[in-house]
């Protein structure tokens, strides 16, 4: 087929062309690089082809902080277009382009990789276990996200963004209004990166029930873990229906079916259901495993026991119902009637119940205590008054007749970064500083911490808090402009000045890795924060057997307990056995290209291309079906030796590093 | 450092106060100019007064904890007690909040049936039908009993409640005046209704607030209350000078673009009723031109009203979409499921 390069390539826009040399230069840079090291082949063994939980989950984690640059760029670009009046700096089409792919990129392939990997390191040691389930399924996870991700990113520079918003309302979303293939970018990027979403729910269930460790109960875990658990069970419940829509709509898209569209008796109503009833669960999704970090990490620098446990694992189980059952409260303007709207104003509503415990609890988990103002703790400090304002508001908005006065103003806009910056982007910030030695053997720094944590939270509500009375006054989300006339100009240019203090914090982050990774200590222990559940019982950075012997827990704060009695002794030899461990595999990283290779073919609509190509998937399958790789034995040399070195330190010396 | 903190908390929630009082005079949501308005006024006051105290509470209580159990030089030594809970407390703070959501139900659920209806005091006044067609990027308000159509503007008698029947020609829109009430979707092959009434003459703004398209920044347009008086008197006006519209004409103006005011002495519902399930279709797939990227498939659209009466349509494409069709056409009852809102 002739392709014309002119259409296949986004032409006509000098910053994006810009984008496109700096990609390709990039792209060769990093290639040269590999083989200039000689490091294709560390690549290839210790990251591309691994199976290993902790490895992944930093994968995952590098994903999200270079998606977050991505779609904070587009923040930015959409803060510098809306802070004066009239401005002329991107047109209706790029501005719609870039706050699609902000939304969708920020809670898809940033919150959600963010707290994946997390979950992914710290899950299985929190529950004394060697891995996940299903090791190879979780590399299978983890390629499709990348996959689907790479996809979505591309659309940029190829074939033209997504452009109807993160929630892609049809009939907007459909052929009959947006002609472009940009729309098939969302469809089957979201759909390849879902699949393998939906792959990791069902893996952490397994794991976080099969897997714990001999004395483990379901209430004796770590909060994490309960929350991360919760999150799985929200996942396999609510991303079937996610998969369903999206392949309905590239029915419509790509075939010419009439699921939601104006003719041939569509229905637009229903996509906007199908998509809140996943949408909203996803929400919480993001939502509940930040808040188990979050209790983690207070009561390690509170140096008290979570307080009020039960009540805690009742409140996320009562959130993770009613996550499903308050959808409609994203369409009260829909028409419904007025006994519809007030039912799910009052599920909405009812959700404050919950976590207002929660926040309770956390309050008197400090009381009492002794906070350390160490950065992670400063993060989960964060939350507290922040995510206040985003419940406060979230009640407000919860009101059915109120909420036809906010309905997609940027009200709106505000009270979701409220809940969604404080609520997730915090606590991942306090997840990264408190398990960073873990995953790498040293500390992030705490000094350029406190830098990243003001310039972040001081930039963070400069931006969003103008939005709420620009929102009352009648200004509307998604607009790439106002007229001077409305007044909105002021307000618009704070929120702008505040944007640019939030990515002068974010890049306060990325220096202080790079800084890290450079100078900090690397002499810091197993445990530097003195913290409280099993990932901590390690060596550090973690073994990749996790475990000489699995743990025996008796209490919740497992570790806290154990350092307490002096458990933690050197080995002796009849206590280690040989460990049984997956082997590498390539067939994960095959799929994720191959899904990616089809899934571009099908954006295009070159259909016969992309089933052909999608033969490779069932290829790969084959492959995998005849794998009769029965993984490989760690020696005992090799543990007795492992062990020496960092139970020596331990219990002594080395732990406070903070200052 | 830690006082830098306690000063954040507490200027954030200062500020909050401020803000509020102190814009609360030239924020149009807070400015209504209708009894609809007012009345979601008066719900959204009382939820503010409860979530301030709300938000007072909690940052307190959350500045004594932090500041009081803070880690100084000299509580180095201190080791905090094991305490796992208390049921009492845990029950205080779960039935704490049900109060309160309790205390925000009940409004919440009068008003939502309260602005379902016509406000109270303007039972017996006749209202005014007003169709309101939304389309890429215009607002189309047709009056059916006065015979006449404008575009981009409506003019609403003051004191009267008005009757919006809300549709639209292509995707989907909300209107929202939000100096005289909430807003409603408008949506293709659906009818949504609202009513809103102006207590006084003047002039606001309205807008679609639901994201469609390019165009969609400029989707505003002016409501002029006037005297019942003066609206007698612009509507004979507009009878006797404004032009008739043809048909064609109304197609050209569906098509996406933007442009001012019109005003003419007929309405499209002679031709076409967007809200009914069975209408034709008026998209224009060809016509949206992003300025650059990869064009997709466009397909076939028999119900489009381009293929005019009588025509055989070419049929090039699957039949899936020709089964979709059919069914439609001959099942009624199936077809008629659509219009219910």
């Amino acid at each position: 087929m002739g392709i014309k390069w002119d259409e296949f390539f986004v032409t006509g826009d000098p910053l994006i062309f810009a984008s496109q040399i700096g990609i390709a230069l990039t792209m060769i840079g990093a290639l040269a690089a590999l083989t200039y090291f000689k490091k294709w082949n560390y690549l290839w063994t210790e990251w591309l082809t691994t199976v290993d939980h902790k490895k992944i989950g930093i994968m995952y984690i590098l994903m999200g902080v270079l998606m977050f640059v991505r779609g904070g760029i587009d923040g930015l670009m959409m803060k510098g277009q809306t802070a004066v009046p009239e401005n002329e700096f991107l047109n209706a089409q790029h501005y719609n382009e870039v706050f699609t792919t902000h939304g969708v990129i920020m809670i898809l392939f940033v919150a959600m990789p963010l707290l994946i990997g997390l979950m992914n390191f710290v899950i299985p040691l929190q529950i004394g276990a060697r891995d996940v389930a299903f090791p190879q399924l979780n590399a299978l996870s983890f390629w499709l996200t990348f996959s689907g991700a790479m996809l979505f990113n591309i659309s940029f520079i190829i074939g033209g963004s997504p452009d109807a918003g993160w929630t892609s309302y049809f009939p907007l979303a459909g052929k009959e209004f947006s002609p472009g293939i940009g729309n098939n970018f969302y469809a089957v990027a979201l759909q390849i990166a879902g699949a393998g979403t939906l792959m990791t729910g069902i893996n952490f269930v397994v794991t976080v029930l099969k897997m714990r460790t001999k004395g483990m109960t379901l209430m004796k875990m770590p909060m994490f873990t309960w929350t991360s658990f919760i999150t799985s069970i929200i996942i396999v419940a609510s991303f079937p229906i996610f998969t369903v829509a999206l392949a309905l709509m590239t029915f419509d898209r790509t075939f010419g079916t009439h699921f939601f569209t104006i003719s041939g008796g569509g229905m637009d109503m229903l996509w906007a259901n199908l998509f809140w009833l996943w949408g909203h669960p996803e929400v919480y999704i993001v939502v509940l495993p930040a808040f188990g970090m979050l209790s983690d990490i207070i009561s390690t620098f509170a140096r008290k026991t979570l307080y009020g446990y039960k009540s805690m694992v009742i409140s996320i189980v009562m959130i993770s119902v009613l996550s499903m059952l308050v959808w409609v409260h994203h369409f009260f303007t829909m028409g419904n009637s007025a006994g519809v709207n007030s039912f799910f104003s009052i599920t909405t509503m009812a959700i404050a119940i919950p976590t207002g415990v929660k926040v309770f609890n956390w309050l008197f988990t400090m009381r009492k205590g002794r906070i350390k103002f160490t950065t992670a703790m400063l993060w989960s400090l964060a939350f507290v008054p922040n995510f206040v304002i985003g419940g406060v508001t979230g009640v407000m908005l919860a009101m059915a007749a109120a909420d036809y006065q906010y309905h997609n103003t940027l009200f709106l806009v505000a009270h979701f970064h409220y809940v969604l910056i404080p609520g997730v982007v915090f606590p991942i910030f306090a997840g990264l500083y408190f398990w960073w030695p873990k995953m790498f053997g040293y500390m992030l720094n705490e000094r350029i911490g406190k830098w990243h944590f003001w310039l972040f939270v001081i930039g963070f509500n400069v931006t969003f808090m103008p939005m709420f009375f620009l929102g009352l006054d009648g200004a509307v989300r998604r607009a790439y402009t106002y007229s001077a006339e409305t007044g909105f100009g002021p307000l618009m240019m704070i929120s702008a000045v505040g944007s640019v203090i939030l990515a002068a914090g974010f890049a306060a982050l990325v220096y202080n890795i790079y800084w890290s990774a450079r100078h900090a200590d690397r002499n810091i222990g197993n445990d530097p924060w003195d913290a409280r559940t099993l990932e901590w019982a390690t060596a550090t950075p973690v073994q990749h057997y996790n475990f000489a012997s699995l743990p025996d827990v008796s209490k919740i704060d497992a570790f806290w307990h154990m350092k307490k009695n002096n458990e933690i002794q050197p080995l002796t030899e009849d206590e280690i056995e040989e460990i049984h461990l997956p082997s590498n595999t390539w067939i994960p990283i095959y799929m994720g290209v191959i899904f990616g290779i089809s899934g571009f073919l099908l954006v295009f609509e070159w259909t016969i291309a992309a089933a052909i190509a999608a033969l490779g998937i069932f290829a790969g399958l084959a492959f995998r079906s005849f794998d009769y790789d029965e993984g490989f034995h760690v020696h005992k040399d090799e543990i007795l030796e492992t062990e020496r070195k960092w139970r020596k330190g331990a219990n002594k010396g080395v732990k406070n590093h903070v200052s | 450092m830690k006082k830098s903190k306690l000063l954040l908390v507490s200027l954030t929630s200062i500020m909050a106060v401020l803000l509020l009082s102190g814009c609360e005079n030239n924020m149009v949501v807070f400015n209504p100019q209708g009894p609809i308005a007012r009345q979601i006024l008066e719900l959204i006051n009382f939820s503010i007064a409860l979530m301030l105290l709300v938000t007072i509470v909690v940052f307190g209580l959350f500045a004594f904890i932090v500041w009081k159990y803070r880690e100084r030089k000299d509580n180095m030594s201190y080791e905090p007690p094991e305490e796992h809970g208390s049921t009492v407390l845990e029950i205080i703070w779960t039935v704490i909040p049900i109060l309160i959501i309790v205390a925000l139900t009940i409004p919440t659920v009068k008003t939502i049936y309260a602005i379902d209806e016509i406000p109270q005091g303007y039972e017996d006044k006749e209202p005014l039908v007003i169709n309101v067609t939304s389309a890429d990027w215009k607002w189309i308000f047709s009056y059916p009993e006065q015979g006449i159509e404008t575009i981009n503007y409506v003019n609403i008698p003051e004191d009267r409640p008005i009757d919006f029947r809300l549709t639209s020609a292509g995707t989907m829109q909300s209107f929202w005046i939000p100096a005289l009430g909430g807003q409603k979707y408008s949506m293709a092959k659906a009818e949504t209704q609202l009513y809103l009434v102006a207590d006084n003459p003047g002039s606001y703004v309205g807008r679609n607030t639901n994201f469609n398209g390019q165009g969609y920044a400029g989707m505003e347009f002016e409501v002029l209350s006037q005297t019942q008086k003066e609206f007698d008197e612009w509507v004979k006006e507009v009878k006797e000078t404004a032009p008739k519209m043809t048909l064609s004409e109304y197609e050209k103006m569906l098509e996406p673009s933007h442009f001012g005011r019109k005003t003419f002495s007929n309405t499209h519902l002679e031709w076409v009723d967007h809200s009914d399930p069975h209408s034709k279709n008026y998209t224009n797939p060809e016509m949206y031109d992003r300025g650059h990227g990869w064009p997709g498939k466009i397909f076939e659209d028999k119900d489009n009203y381009k293929n005019k009466d009588g025509n055989t349509v070419n049929t090039k494409h699957d039949n899936s979409e020709d089964m979709n069709h059919n069914e439609s056409e001959t099942d009624d009852s199936h077809g008629g499921e659509h219009s219910g809102h």
